[in-house]
């Protein structure tokens, strides 16, 4: 019989058919080995190679953009018609404009100017943005209908024509450039969050804390807000590209910043005007600025795959 | 008995408007009472407002109309503070859905102690965790488990979490809402133990809701059944299962599976369709067949159902 | 004594598992099943003990992290032409081959929610035409006198107007009606239902399995029932499968596993059924939880929950056992084993499977 061959193949102990315990099960509960999730998530970010470089890149050019125009001797807006379009040398390595200004200097300054912006991004993100979709998702009723019509209205208004208006009004400059982007740059998020709270508020572990009598301000902090973090922060890095893009835009199309200031997108513009003579001019910055644009979507990228891949469509 | 229920509903309605000219009547004029210590099974098919009624009772909605009269306070109105103190601590609630009703982002420590942070019943860290450990040794669990996260245990044992994270506020009711239909059989008879071994030590009394009459009948004293909104049927167990009036209520129980393949292959289950049986629920009337059992029927039915 | 048994579905020894970010998962530990033409057979177990991973390895289903590291499924039939026997693996085919030859037309599923198995923003009648003119490439003509048909066959009336409608506005029921109609329009020879019923009404899940079973009989599908409800086993299943921890733990026809069960966990989860006969005060349950199948288990999974457990189960993994007297009756458990002591099942299992055998009229052998 083939049961007894397979038998066979057991070495049999002499104890071996005595009751383990006698009548007496005393079962110790088994749970799966903690593994926290953000551990799972750090992995799944590392293994993201463009995320990673994406992130390295990043990191450095920040460095760059802080002590670059510290440690150099020039400075961003020292004319000096002496030097008028040098070409990238050991002593300007960037070269310099038509002013004579030293383009090294003048890049890191401009990038900074980028940077500062996508802080303020998430800035107006996370104060606007998030505070005004958590009330108007949170409360919902007539507070949230009212929030959402207004809303609406505001988003109905191209961000040029409110900059327009604001350039009528007040001067050109970086302060007003962030006022238009904090006039509309918080509506995406500020939808995300409004729609990730109306789907957690009726979790049952949300209803279970009203149960318990928690207030408004406990369940929002401690009950949703830890829940939807994660596509929190994805949307803050998929903004910042944006915010970046759009000052450099207006300050290429010459609604930016006034003369003597630099940022990639008046960099970009100066250079242009004078490609076919001093190309280096305006290639650099692009290059400087793509680099920064990529890295901040790669990182974008890798952070959603890793902290909510059931976003991956988006 | 002269006992005071620890719970009474008294013509509990709640409709819901979905827009101008529809409202959904979710329950429709129901009335039952609990006793301390004491069981009340809530059974009836998905849309019949069991855990409307459920979630009314314990305030996640306003009632439309009726009276809830919880220790001796009517609860269904506007409350004092005193009084919602007192619902959201000795009144609590077990969930249905062992993934879902504890938030995955905080520790089982956190979670239990939940209705002690806010209601600030602790004196000082350790007796924070004094009572947590107590309420994990209460349903099963040990000390260790205190640390980790909800997604590192079964459903059997998450929903042994909810359980604690109810009992540590020594309840007086907890309304059980379908707590254990999503789980496997065998863990089923766990969770049923678990909570009838609590109920013996503490007292506490229970509405449990659910929608299959075969586990309801192993945990509780009395039984309502719930049809659209009404209370077409209650009374002891022993009442409903020995002597079903309804034909909703028989129908139900007909459905109860046997596992047993010789008797269960020939059988066939009784069908029950409201709309041709020309029963119309809001012409009925509660009729007493005896002890503590009624239904709801008009005076021909009855006398055509009892015969 | 009966007819020649056709067999359809030969499984050897499968084995799958999972990787997950918390190790390799062994989802499926060895199974052997066969399926008859014409014949029920049912896989029982708790969630996680790999019931359903082994129909969807059947599908060719299995999720993008799934993968089978041995053993075949074999599937027999006669071609539709020249009617000679025909046998495949289904672990050998590719993706397009399981999709035009296996998936729909030869092997069919029912999932357990209709809401989601249906597409909300298609009519019903569109759902069930789709895979006729996809696999067989009929007019829509044919198409849809097929589709009526079929509505009929599952207790629809007015299937006409039925076809018309999306699937939010028929109730449960109806949808799983529906989805046993777009499983059936195929005409596929193996019908899996994965958990039918669990996501409907109680009153409702007697019509459904009655339905099943009236077109099996109809149409001669052979089906495979998934659930962890005793219940529904003991209404429709000529053989049973009892699962636990992604291996078959005891396997026999039905009369065998639920009047003479030998496997502890089988004795486990028929005392913890709910039973309106006995009116004992606590229900008798089964220990502790079912183990982690990402941590490498020595010995017999079921030991650390079982009273019965033998020395060597803490050891070694017990292979079948055949019980003496009986063709289909196997038992994974060393209790079977010649020099095992003798271990009765518990007492009130004892009499209540008594009872039940007066009920049901079977007399002892």
């Amino acid at each position: 019989m083939t049961q007894n061959q397979a038998l066979k193949e057991f070495q049999f102990q002499p104890d071996d058919f005595k009751l383990a315990r006698h009548q007496d099960v005393s079962v110790v509960e088994q749970i799966t080995p903690a593994r926290p999730a953000w551990k799972d998530s750090v992995n799944l970010f590392l293994r993201n190679k463009g995320a990673v470089i994406g992130i390295c890149c990043i990191v450095i050019i920040t460095l760059f953009a802080i002590f670059a125009p510290m440690l150099s001797s020039w400075k961003y807006d020292d004319i000096n018609t002496a030097l008028q379009n040098i070409a990238p040398n050991a002593e300007h390595w960037f070269g310099t404009d038509t002013y004579g200004r030293d383009l090294w200097v003048r890049l890191w300054q401009g990038t900074r100017i980028s940077l500062f912006v996508a802080v303020m991004a998430i800035l107006i993100d996370v104060v606007i943005g998030v505070t005004y979709g958590m009330i108007s998702g949170y409360f919902g009723g007539k507070v949230d209908s009212i929030m959402q019509r207004i809303q609406e209205v505001i988003n109905s208004i191209p961000t040029l024509v409110v900059l327009t208006i604001l350039l009528m009004v007040m001067q050109s400059n970086l302060f007003t450039i962030i006022l238009a982007l904090a006039f509309t740059e918080w509506i995406g998020m500020s939808r995300i969050t409004r729609a990730q709270v109306l789907k957690t508020k009726e979790e049952e572990f949300v209803l279970a804390s009203r149960t318990l009598g928690a207030s408004s301000f406990f369940i929002i902090f401690k009950e949703i807000l830890p829940n939807i973090y994660s596509q929190m922060i994805i949307m803050i890095m998929m903004s910042i590209p944006n915010a970046i893009f759009y000052e450099a835009y207006l300050s290429f199309v010459g609604l930016g910043l006034p003369i003597p200031e630099a940022s990639l997108g008046t960099l970009i513009n100066d250079g242009f005007n004078t490609l076919t003579i001093t190309p280096y001019q305006m290639t650099i910055p692009v290059i400087v600025f793509s680099i920064l644009m990529l890295s901040f979507n790669l990182v974008g990228d890798g952070l959603r795959d890793a902290l909510d891949p059931t976003m991956k469509e988006m | 008995m002269n006992e005071q229920p620890i719970l009474e509903v008294k013509n509990l309605k709640q409709y819901f408007k979905v827009s101008r000219r529809f409202t959904v009547k979710a329950v429709d004029g129901i009335s039952f009472k609990i006793m301390p210590g004491q069981t009340y099974g809530l059974v009836g098919e998905s849309g019949s407002g069991k855990s409307t009624t459920g979630r009314s009772i314990i305030r996640l909605y306003k009632p439309t109309e009726g009276e809830i009269i919880f220790n001796g306070k009517n609860i269904s109105g506007n409350m004092s503070k005193d009084e919602l103190k007192l619902l959201r601590t000795k009144m609590q609630m077990i969930f249905q859905d062992p993934m879902a009703c504890l938030n995955p982002r905080r520790k089982v420590m956190d979670i239990i102690a939940e209705g002690l942070d806010i209601h600030h019943e602790y004196e000082n860290e350790q007796d924070r965790e004094k009572k947590v450990y107590e309420m994990l040794e209460l349903v099963g669990l040990s000390k260790e488990h205190a640390h980790r996260y909800p997604h590192q245990f079964s459903g059997g044992q998450r929903q042994r979490i909810g359980i604690a994270r109810a009992f540590i506020m020594h309840p007086q009711l907890i309304i059980a809402d379908e707590a254990i239909s999503a789980l496997d059989v065998s863990i089923q008879a766990q969770v049923v133990n678990l909570m009838k071994k609590i109920q013996k030590k503490t007292n506490t009394a229970y509405l449990f809701i659910a929608h299959d009459l075969s586990m309801v009948k192993y945990i509780s004293d009395h039984i309502g059944v719930l049809h659209l909104g009404h209370l077409v049927e209650t009374g002891t167990t022993e009442e409903i299962f020995n002597n079903p009036i309804h034909p909703y209520t028989k129908s139900l129980l007909s459905a109860i599976p046997e596992p047993n393949p010789r008797v269960e292959k020939h059988r066939k289950s009784q069908t029950y369709d409201y709309e041709s049986s020309g029963i119309n629920y809001l012409e009925g009337t509660k009729h007493l067949v005896d002890g503590t059992h009624y239904v709801l029927a008009t005076d021909e039915e009855f006398a055509q159902w009892t015969r | 004594m009966e007819k020649q048994r056709e067999r359809i579905l030969k499984i050897r020894d499968l084995n799958i598992s999972f990787k997950t970010s918390g190790g390799t998962v062994k989802a499926v530990r060895g199974v052997n099943l066969d399926l008859y033409k014409g014949e029920t057979i049912a896989i029982v177990g708790e969630s996680g003990s790999g019931k359903s991973v082994t129909t969807k390895a059947i599908m060719g289903l299995l999720a993008n992290n799934g993968q089978i590291d041995s053993g075949m499924i074999e599937y027999h039939w006669n071609d539709e032409y020249t009617n000679e026997p025909k046998t495949v693996d289904i672990c050998q085919l590719s993706e397009k081959e399981l999709q035009s030859e296996i998936r729909g037309r030869k092997i069919a599923m029912v999932f357990q929610d209709p809401m989601t198995s249906l597409n909300p923003t298609m009519t019903i009648g569109k759902q069930i035409m789709e895979p006729m003119i996809y696999h067989y490439k009929r007019t829509k003509k044919e198409a849809y006198e097929k589709a009526l048909e079929l509505l009929e066959l599952v207790g629809i009336t007015d299937a006409e107007k039925r076809m018309k409608n999306y699937p939010h506005q028929l109730s449960g029921g109806m949808r799983q009606r529906i989805v046993i109609a777009i499983a059936l329009s195929c005409d596929p020879y193996v019908l899996i239902c994965d958990e039918p019923t669990t996501a409907l009404d109680v009153t409702i899940q007697a019509k459904i399995l009655e339905l099943i079973q009236d077109i099996q009989k109809k149409k001669e599908l052979s089906v495979i029932y998934i659930t962890h409800d005793l219940g529904v086993v003991a209404k429709v299943a000529d053989y049973v499968n009892v699962m636990y921890a992604g291996k078959i733990v005891e396997t026999g026809t039905i009369d065998e596993i639920f009047y003479d069960p030998r496997h502890p966990y089988t004795w486990g989860l028929l005392s913890s059924m709910p039973d309106l006969d006995t009116s004992d005060d606590e229900l008798y349950t089964i220990p502790g939880t079912p183990p982690n199948l990402a941590q490498d288990i020595q010995g017999d999974a079921f030991a650390p929950r079982n009273e019965f457990a033998l020395n060597i189960d803490l050891r070694e993994d017990p292979p079948m056992f055949d019980v003496p007297g009986s063709k289909s009756h196997q038992v994974a458990s060393w209790l079977m084993h010649p020099n095992a002591p003798k271990v009765e099942m518990p007492e009130t299992l004892r009499k209540r499977l008594e009872l039940m055998k007066k009920k049901g009229g079977v007399k002892d052998e």
